[in-house]
C-alpha cells in the first residue's frame, strides 16, 4: 500500500479506461483483432500470464524508504513506455497489464516480492531493483523461477545473469570514457577519489584507480564515508592541500547534498576548475536535492542527460513531463529504465512468443533506434552498447553535453586486469 | 618541513581542522540538545527526535518557496523568520505528541522507545506523501553560503560560523531557562523528586509537556540550521539519530554539561581521525573508542547523583 502523492492514481484510472474502451473496440472488430493475434497457445508454453487480450507484468521498485527519492524516476518512466506501447496496440495484440509491488528499500521484501510475481502472478517480464543490493536479493528468485528482469541502474559490472538485461551502464563504459577525457581535454594529471563506502563505489574506483595508472597518472588520495555521511570538512580540507587536478566523486544519497553544500562554503569554485570535480553518481534527480547553485560547474560522465538534443530525446522528455508533470526532471536511470519495456517489447516481437527462453535467446542482438539515448543495442552479455557523454552542470540543474563518444562503448561487465 | 608538508602548510592544516572539529562540535550539541533535555529531564527515549528535526528542515523549505514566490526582497533574512516557524511548529507537533501519546507512557520507558519509533516511521511516511520522495532543495541567501579566507591556504565556511553562533546562543538561552529561570528550577524539582514536587504545587504534568515541546522545539532549530549543511528528505533524520544517541549517552543522562563535553569529545576525536585516517574507518574507531569508555563508564561522562 502506497501513500505517495508522486504517483498519482489519477494515470492509472484513465490508463484503465482507456484499456477498456479498447477492449470493447476489439469486441466488435473480434474476426479482424484474431486474424492479427497470435493465439495464445503459441506464443505462450510455460503458462505465463497471457490471455488472448492482455500479458501481465510486474514492476518491482521501492516507493516508500530510503530509496524512494532514486526509484520512483523508473517507476514512472516504465510507466510512460507500457502506456506508450498500449496506445501503440500492444505486444502480439496484447495489451500490457501492470502489477506493481512496493520493495520497501528492503532487500528481503525484494527477494519476496520477486517471488510473488514469478510464482503467483506468471509475469512475462518484470522491470526493476535499483540498488545492486536489492539486484543481488532477487537474482536467485529469478534463476531459479526462470524470469526476466530488466535493470535500469549503472552499476559496478561483476555480474552477468541469464535471467537479467541491464539497460544502464556497467562501470568500465561510464568510467573509462570519462577519465580519458578529463585526461586528454582538461589534462588532468592528478586524482583525488571519494566515494561512499560500498560496493558501487569502491568497484568503480578500484577501475578508475587503474585506468589512471595504466595512463601513468597519479591517484593522491582515495577515501570512502558511511552512507548517509554528513560532515565532509576534513576530508575537504586534505583535497585543498592535496591539490589533485580532479576530485572524482562517487559520493551518493543524502551524503551527496552535505558533500556538494560544504565544497562550496568551503570556497571551491567548481567553475574554475581548480579543482575540476568529476562525478558518475550525480544525475539530475540528485541535483534537485542538492541545488543546482550548489553544483554549477562540475563534471558527469554518463550516457544520459535530458537535455541531450535528438528527436528522440525531444518526444521524450515532452512526453515524460505531459504524464507526470512540467516540473519533473529525467536524470540517467529514469531513461535507462524507459528503455526496458521496448527492449522486452522488441524481444518479444523478434521471438513471436513471450516464453523466457525464447525472449532470452532472441534478445541479444535487439536494437533500439527511437531509444531517448539515441541508438542501443543489446550485447551477448545483457548489457547495452551505448555512447559515454559528458555533461557540465548549469545553475539551474540540468546538465549541457559537451562531450560524447564516437563509438558505441561496449559493455564489458569482467574487465581482464581492472578487478 | 613536517612529513610532506611545508611549515605554513602544517599550519594552515591545524587551523583548518580546529575549525572542522569545532563545526562538528556545534552540529552535534546543536542536535543533541534537545535528546538531552527530553531523555535527561523526563527519561523518555525519543525515537523521532531526527523526524523532529526534519520537521524543521521542511518549514525552512516552504518558506523559502513562500519568500522567494511572494516577498523576494525579503530573502536575504528570511532563514532567521524561518528558524523562528520551525521551532514553534516542532514545539507544537511535541506539545501535540506528549498529550497524545508520551503522558500514557511515562512508567514504562520500553514502550516510550516503541511509540516514539513508530512516530518517527509515521512522520517519514507523512513528510513523503506532503513533500514527495524526493529530497527538497532548500535555497541559500548568497551570504550563508561562500567562505572568508584568511590567507592562502586558510579559508572558513561561513555556514559552520553561522552553526557555532547558532550554537551558543542556544546553549546560552537552554542553560538560562534550566538553571535561572523560575520554570527551569520546577523542571528540576520534578526531576529529582516527582511526588514531592508534586506535592509542593508544582504541576508535574504540564512541566512534563513544555520539556517535552521545548526538546523538540530545539530540534526543529537545528533541522533548520542543517539545511545550510545536509539534505532535506523524508528520511534525513535517520542520518543525525546514531550520532545524537552517541553524544547523550556518552555524556551521561541527565547532564547538559556532559552532554557538551561528549560532543566536544567526539568531535575532535572523529574530526582528527578522518584527517588522517579515511572516513570509514574514523567512523569505527571513533565508536569503539566510545564503547570502551562506556564499559569501565556506564553512566556516561558525567552523571547526576539523585536519589530516585
Amino acid at each position: 500500500m502506497s501513500f505517495d502523492t508522486r504517483l498519482p492514481s489519477i494515470p492509472l484510472s484513465r490508463r484503465t479506461l482507456l484499456a477498456g474502451a479498447a477492449s470493447i473496440a476489439m469486441l466488435s472488430a473480434t474476426g479482424a483483432a484474431l486474424a492479427q493475434t497470435p493465439a495464445t497457445a503459441t506464443v505462450n508454453t510455460t503458462g505465463l500470464a497471457v490471455s488472448d487480450t492482455t500479458v501481465k507484468i510486474g514492476i518491482l521498485h521501492s516507493v516508500t524508504g530510503t530509496m524512494a527519492i532514486s526509484e520512483t524516476g523508473s517507476v514512472q518512466a516504465e510507466k510512460l513506455a507500457i502506456e506508450q506501447i498500449n496506445a501503440s496496440g500492444g505486444i502480439l495484440g496484447r495489451k500490457i497489464e501492470v502489477i506493481q509491488e512496493d520493495g520497501g528499500s528492503d532487500w528481503p521484501t525484494f527477494a519476496e516480492k520477486a517471488k510473488k510475481l514469478l510464482v503467483e502472478d506468471r509475469v512475462a517480464a518484470v522491470f526493476g531493483c535499483w540498488t545492486s543490493a536489492s539486484r543481488k536479493a532477487v537474482l536467485p528468485v529469478f534463476e531459479q523461477y526462470n524470469g526476466m528482469l530488466y535493470y535500469p541502474t549503472f552499476y559496478e559490472g561483476l555480474e552477468e545473469s541469464p535471467n537479467v538485461i541491464y539497460t544502464g551502464q556497467e562501470a568500465t563504459q561510464q568510467i573509462i570514457a570519462g577519465i580519458d577525457w578529463v585526461v586528454k581535454e582538461k589534462g588532468a594529471k592528478s586524482f583525488y577519489l571519494l566515494g561512499s563506502d560500498y560496493i558501487w563505489p569502491r568497484t568503480s574506483n578500484k577501475i578508475a584507480r587503474k585506468h589512471i595508472e595504466k595512463l601513468g597518472l597519479e591517484v593522491v588520495g582515495e577515501e570512502y564515508y558511511p552512507l548517509g555521511h554528513t560532515q565532509f570538512n576534513s576530508v575537504i580540507n586534505k583535497i585543498k592541500l592535496k591539490k589533485p587536478d580532479v576530485i572524482y566523486a562517487i559520493v551518493v544519497g543524502g551524503s551527496n547534498v552535505a558533500f556538494y553544500k560544504q565544497l562550496k562554503a568551503a570556497g571551491i569554485d567548481m567553475t574554475k576548475e581548480k579543482p575540476l570535480l568529476l562525478t558518475i553518481s550525480v544525475t539530475e534527480d540528485e541535483v534537485l536535492g542538492i541545488g543546482g547553485e550548489n553544483m554549477v560547474g562540475a563534471y558527469a560522465a554518463m550516457k544520459y542527460f535530458q537535455s541531450l538534443k535528438n528527436d528522440n530525446n525531444t518526444a521524450f522528455v515532452s512526453a515524460f513531463k505531459k504524464m507526470w508533470g512540467d516540473k519533473i526532471v529525467i536524470g540517467d536511470v529514469t531513461q535507462a529504465a524507459y528503455l526496458g519495456p521496448w527492449l522486452w517489447k522488441a524481444a518479444v516481437e523478434k521471438a513471436g512468443s513471450f516464453d523466457i527462453d525464447k525472449v532470452r535467446k532472441a534478445s541479444p542482438g535487439i536494437e533500439l533506434t527511437t531509444a531517448p539515448e539515441g541508438y542501443v543495442k543489446i550485447h551477448e552479455n545483457h548489457h547495452l552498447w551505448s555512447k559515454t557523454r559528458i555533461g557540465h552542470a548549469r545553475a539551474d540543474g540540468q546538465y549541457d553535453v559537451v562531450y560524447e563518444t564516437k563509438d558505441f562503448m561496449e559493455p564489458d561487465p569482467f574487465p581482464e586486469g581492472y578487478q | 618541513m613536517i612529513g610532506d608538508y611545508s611549515y605554513s602548510e602544517f599550519f594552515s592544516i591545524l587551523a583548518m581542522q580546529g575549525f572542522a572539529g569545532l563545526i562538528l562540535f556545534s552540529v552535534f550539541v546543536l542536535m543533541a540538545l534537545g535528546l538531552a533535555i527530553i531523555f535527561g529531564q523526563m527519561g523518555v527515549i525519543n525515537m523521532a527526535h531526527g523526524e523532529f528535526m526534519i520537521l524543521g528542515a521542511y518549514v525552512t523549505y516552504l518558506c523559502s518557496v513562500v519568500v522567494t514566490d511572494y516577498v523576494p526582497f525579503l530573502f536575504p533574512v528570511y532563514f532567521f523568520v524561518a528558524m523562528a516557524l520551525a521551532f514553534a511548529a516542532s514545539f507544537g507537533l511535541g506539545v501535540l505528541v506528549e498529550w497524545a501519546l508520551i503522558r500514557h507512557l511515562y512508567r514504562r520507558p520500553l514502550d516510550t522507545l516503541l511509540a516514539t519509533w513508530g512516530l518517527s516511521l509515521a512522520l517519514q511516511q507523512l513528510y513523503r506523501s506532503v513533500f514527495g520522495a524526493r529530497e527538497v532543495g532548500v535555497t541559500l541567501p548568497d551570504w550563508m553560503m561562500g567562505s572568508i579566507s584568511l590567507g592562502d591556504a586558510i579559508e572558513i565556511p561561513i555556514n559552520g560560523l553561522f552553526v557555532m553562533g547558532l550554537t551558543m546562543i542556544i546553549a546560552a538561552a537552554v542553560y538560562f531557562i534550566m538553571f535561572r529561570s523560575s520554570w527551569g528550577k520546577r523542571v528540576r524539582a520534578v526531576v529529582q523528586n516527582r511526588v514531592m514536587a508534586g506535592a509542593v504545587g508544582i504541576n508535574t504534568k504540564q512541566v512534563d509537556r513544555m520539556t517535552f515541546g521545548l526538546g523538540c522545539g530545539i530540534a526543529g532549530i537545528a533541522g533548520s540550521a542543517f539545511t545550510m549543511i545536509g539534505s532535506t528528505g523524508p528520511t534525513a533524520g535517520q542520518l543525525y539519530i546514531v550520532d545524537t544517541f552517541l553524544v547523550v549517552v556518552f555524556g551521561g543522562a541527565g547532564s547538559l554539561i556532559g552532554t557538551i563535553a561528549s560532543a566536544f569529545t567526539i568531535s575532535q576525536a572523529q574530526s582528527t581521525l578522518e584527517f588522517f585516517l579515511s572516513g570509514s574507518m574514523a567512523k569505527v574507531l571513533t565508536l569503539l573508542t566510545v564503547v570502551g569508555i562506556l564499559m569501565l563508564r556506564p553512566q556516561g561522562l558525567f552523571s547526576l547523583n539523585i536519589r530516585r
